[in-house]
């Protein structure tokens, strides 16, 4: 497995994509930023024997929240397979990485090591761990937010770890707590670590953990048939086991006079970010993006400018990566600019920059299929007909072909340039929730 | 070649405009500065044209700056022997004549005296003036470098000159001899001020902090950059390029030079290129051939090739530096690959010769105006409409297609045929070549003629400079770049009529489309 080292440190680059040319008085200008990490995390295979208390201390911790709540009980098999994937996830845990087990129903038990603690993984603790999964026993209800308050109060008796990582498992909605006491509960803990999301079964709803999940940096995702657990929890161990660098924003500077209308991650999977700036300076604010391994991201930024006279040029916008530096202060990886050019030639003005055209269409095929199966919900058939059409329209178009296979899968098809569909007569929960959970996943231009 | 070089080339210890040899590291800083970049394009400015004498004479020696050092026989003189000299790198023998025509100045201050121009040099006049008939005669480069001696020495304030390589934001220090009131004192002049060094200041909102990215740190505001405005003057040829007011850069770029052919005579090139605002990076694609050309005719003249071979060569030459362009840089979204125009005019022995591709064009403007021409056919949609006798050229050129280019430089050009013309002026006048920055606002030769300054040939630069913000005047809607190669015209065997229009000879590729063009000038 991938291993990892402090002295790994990736190499950032960012890269501008954008028409910097504007129509006199126009005054929006949009780029995509794909950030690239590279030599961090996966690339440096270090023996396991390098690991442990040969460094000083642990590069990373794990906290593995499962949903114990009564309904993990039916089918029982639910249960079981929540135990043998929590079982992989231990296996794949490094040695040398702090981890720790908590059991979660209206209330956060922990079931390893306890005590508030995490353990150090080795051949040993991982075997203590998967015997106390014995413990994992289904009854009561389901309240997310004390799970993440446990994970957060374990994670903090290490602050020296600086990549913390949640895994958090449920089949249910969150029942037993009000939604203002959940974000209340995001609110507080989130860019304390990150954390991946799983439903089981169809009982749970994606918004709700779209909304942990988002909120924490991380994926969400639906595991639909239990049984392809255990090859889940291993691919998310395995990639928050390949962070080399946690705490990572993009900053955003804009002259004076503009303004940022919009930063949204748009590759892999769509996420905005427009509401978590955090100011950073005269007319500079970062955006979380989280930890890092070796991995490329692409972010649309949308930046509104006082309009200037033609033949002008002014920078729009400075992109920097910056890592928080333990002195308070921050350590700019890498930059880019954005620039914005007022032309009379309408041939440069009217052209869209293909990435940024892309991701547009890609971030409209999100919202669509969204609207379209809210729609489907509410019993408005013509529209949830017209929005998942143009979705259609939109992931053929785009070559994004795993969103077109599940959008085929609630709908049938007509003509996909038309964006002509009808809606299939008995589509299984699952289908359309899956569809919905993988809704923001995105592809990379075509070349 | 960006900037006046005020620091040592090879070790950037700073070095003043006068020094010699680097005191840190030794290095021939004439030498340096001009290998630098054009190591010819470092003849010191101060103007006139006597390198057509030097070519004019026969037996001219082989080593005229010696002979006139000896001959000024002042330290000021020594030192702008100095600069000259640097073109030695390439040979002394093939640059001697480049040297001449640095030195003496002196032929300029004499037609200069001749014209009545200059106050503190009119002294000279006399000299250089009873001089003009001896341009055929065997010493009268001797002469002319005596006399030049006289001028450096009367006239101290122009050791700038011996920087050689000039690309001035603000009116040439280095002509001030020749053309001492380029400018006005007065308001802020955007011509004459590109802020430079630390304590730059936002020419937007005032603001004192400038990124090293060259944007203001408060209003983000791209500053002046120094291809925005430049100037550059040489011995017998200068140029000038402006952004102009409706272009965020500037995407033209022009280079001039001077050398000397194996015989002892002088060679002098410009060379002016428009990028394609269409294509990916015409900024570089413009210098790129600019500069390749300028090169590749420097070489070929300098070994004794023809003008007419040597100037379709380095079109060649430039339009391949072009095309490598477009595996260097990324192509940019919708784009095409790097490219750009071309017009070039050199000038050998009294003889014209011009060579272009696409719609920058040359013109020549006798000095009583009466024969102003245009010499280039531009490859344009409108005069291919016209020359396959579909459209007049009014109709052709109101079409909004007229500009629409038909031959460039570039890889996704399918072939590049270098037009030529040689002809030999036989009364004094001045070449201009020019990009569409100026010839969009007066296309015929007869509506130019009126702007060109009646001085054109006396004072080249500052006709540049007018010609320049003439464009800039009428709105600078694109880039504006004109070059400016003086002729004295004067057949050294057959005295002919001033006012007789240019003799066009038979080498050109478009003579018989050059006919056509007789009616507008
Ligand atoms: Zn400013
Ligand atoms: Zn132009």
């Amino acid at each position: 497995m991938a291993k990892l080292t402090k002295s790994n440190f990736p190499q950032f680059s960012v890269d501008i994509f954008q028409n910097a040319y504007l129509a006199q008085g126009a005054n929006e200008v949009n780029a995509i930023v794909t950030v690239t990490a590279t030599g961090g995390g996966t690339s440096a295979a270090l023996p396991a024997a390098g690991y442990g208390s040969s460094l000083d201390g642990p590069d990373a911790a794990v906290v593995i929240a499962v949903d114990c709540s009564g309904s993990m009980d039916y089918p029982p098999t639910k249960i079981r397979n929540a135990r043998e994937a929590t079982a992989v996830a231990i296996d794949s845990v490094r040695d040398g990485v702090a981890f720790a087990v908590v059991a979660g129903t209206h209330e956060a038990k922990e079931v390893y090591p306890g005590a508030g603690q995490l353990a150090i993984s080795s051949p040993g603790t991982r075997e203590e761990a998967k015997q106390s999964l014995r413990r994992l026993t289904p009854g009561g209800g389901t309240a997310i937010g004390t799970w993440l308050t446990k994970a957060d109060q374990i994670f903090s008796t290490r602050p020296d770890i600086s990549i913390r990582h949640a895994i958090l498992l449920t089949d249910g909605r969150n029942e037993h707590e009000r939604p203002d006491q959940l974000q209340h509960t995001l609110d507080r803990v989130q860019g304390r670590f990150t954390a991946d999301c799983r439903g089981v079964g169809t009982d749970w709803e994606v918004a709700e953990l779209r909304r942990i999940s988002s909120a924490l940096l991380g994926s969400v995702d639906i595991v639909a048939d239990p049984s392809g657990l255990a090859e889940d929890f291993r691919a998310m161990m395995e990639k928050a086991m390949g962070k080399a660098v946690a705490d990572v924003a993009l900053r955003v500077w804009t002259p004076a006079n503009a303004s940022v209308k919009f930063v949204k991650q748009v590759a892999p999977v769509v996420e905005d970010l427009s509401g978590r700036r955090v100011d950073a300076g005269p007319r500079a604010g970062d955006y979380p993006t989280g930890s890092w391994g070796d991995e490329s991201r692409d972010y649309h930024v949308c930046i509104e400018v006082p309009p200037a006279g033609v033949g002008d040029e002014m920078l729009a916008g400075r992109i920097s990566l910056v890592v928080p530096q333990p002195d308070g202060t921050s350590e700019v990886l890498s930059q880019g600019l954005v620039k914005a050019v007022w032309t009379d030639d309408l041939n440069a003005s009217t052209k869209i920059n293909p990435q940024v055209a892309h991701y547009t269409g890609q971030a409209e095929l999100a919202g669509a299929i969204q609207e379209g199966l809210d729609a489907h919900r509410r019993g408005d058939l013509d529209t949830a007909t017209a929005k998942l059409g143009k979705a259609v329209q939109l992931a053929a178009e785009s070559g994004n072909e795993d969103t077109f296979k599940l959008l085929s899968k609630v709908v049938d098809v007509v003509d996909a340039k038309e964006g002509t569909v009808r809606f299939r007569k008995n589509v299984s929960e699952e289908d359309s929730m899956t569809l919905e959970t993988r809704s923001t996943k995105t592809v990379r231009v075509k070349k | 070649m960006d900037q006046l070089t005020l620091s040592c080339p090879n070790c950037a210890q700073p070095v003043a405009e006068s020094d010699r040899y680097c005191e840190e590291c030794g290095i021939d800083l004439s030498t340096a500065r001009a290998s630098g970049t054009d190591p010819r394009a470092t003849a010191p400015a101060p103007s006139g044209f006597s390198a057509t004498h030097h070519a004019t004479t026969p037996d001219d020696s082989p080593l005229p700056s010696g002979t006139s050092g000896a001959a000024g026989g002042t330290g000021a003189d020594g030192g702008y022997d100095a600069a000259p000299g640097a073109a030695g790198s390439r040979g002394t023998a093939a640059h001697d004549g480049a040297t001449g025509g640095g030195l003496p100045a002196a032929a300029g201050k004499g037609a200069d005296g001749a014209y009545g121009a200059m106050p503190g040099t009119g002294g000279l006049g006399p000299t250089g003036g009873g001089l003009p008939g001896a341009a055929g005669e065997p010493d009268a480069g001797g002469g002319y470098d005596a006399a030049f001696g006289a001028v450096g020495a009367a006239a101290a304030p122009v050791p700038s000159g011996a920087t050689g390589d000039f690309v001035l934001a603000a009116p040439v220090l280095a002509t001030e001899v020749e053309e001492p009131e380029v400018s006005g004192a007065g308001a802020p002049d955007p011509w004459s001020s590109v802020p430079a060094g630390d304590a730059r200041v936002c020419v937007g909102c005032g603001a004192q902090r400038i990124d090293t990215d060259g944007y203001c740190e408060a209003c983000g505001l791209a500053q002046p950059r120094p291809r925005d405005h430049q100037e550059r003057s040489l011995n017998g040829v200068c140029g000038v390029s402006d952004r102009g007011h409706r272009h965020h850069r500037n995407e033209d770029a022009f280079a001039v030079a001077a050398t000397s052919r194996p015989d002892g005579g002088s060679a002098v090139v410009a060379v002016v290129c428009d990028g394609v605002s269409s294509a990916t990076r015409p900024d570089d694609a413009s210098q790129a051939a600019a500069d390749s050309a300028s090169e590749a005719l420097l070489e070929a003249l300098e070994s004794g090739v023809e003008p007419e071979t040597a100037m379709t060569e380095a079109i060649m030459t430039a339009a391949n530096r072009v095309d490598e362009l477009a595996d260097e840089f990324e192509r940019e979204p919708s784009r095409n690959a790097p490219a750009c125009t071309i017009v070039s005019a050199v000038l050998t022995e009294g003889r014209v010769t011009v060579g272009w591709v696409g719609d920058s064009r040359a013109y020549w403007f006798p000095d009583d105006r009466s024969g102003s021409r245009r010499l280039t056919v531009d490859d344009s949609w409108a005069t291919r409409m016209v020359e396959a006798g579909l459209m007049s050229e009014a109709e052709a050129f109101a079409d909004a297609r007229a500009h629409a280019i038909t031959g460039w430089l570039g890889a996704d050009a399918i072939e590049v045929e270098p037009h030529t013309l040689t002809f030999t002026p036989d009364a004094p006048g001045t070449v201009l070549i020019c990009t569409d920055g100026l010839w969009n606002y007066a296309e015929a030769a007869a509506d130019l003629a009126a702007v060109v300054p009646a001085d054109a040939r006396t004072k080249p630069l500052h006709a540049a400079q007018t010609l320049a913000r003439y464009a800039c005047d009428r709105g600078g809607h694109d880039n504006v770049t004109v070059a400016l190669l003086p002729v004295d015209g004067i057949e050294p065997h057959e005295p002919t009529m001033p006012n007789h229009p240019p003799t066009l000879v038979g080498d050109s590729l478009d003579s018989p489309t050059l006919q056509l063009r007789e009616g507008e000038s």
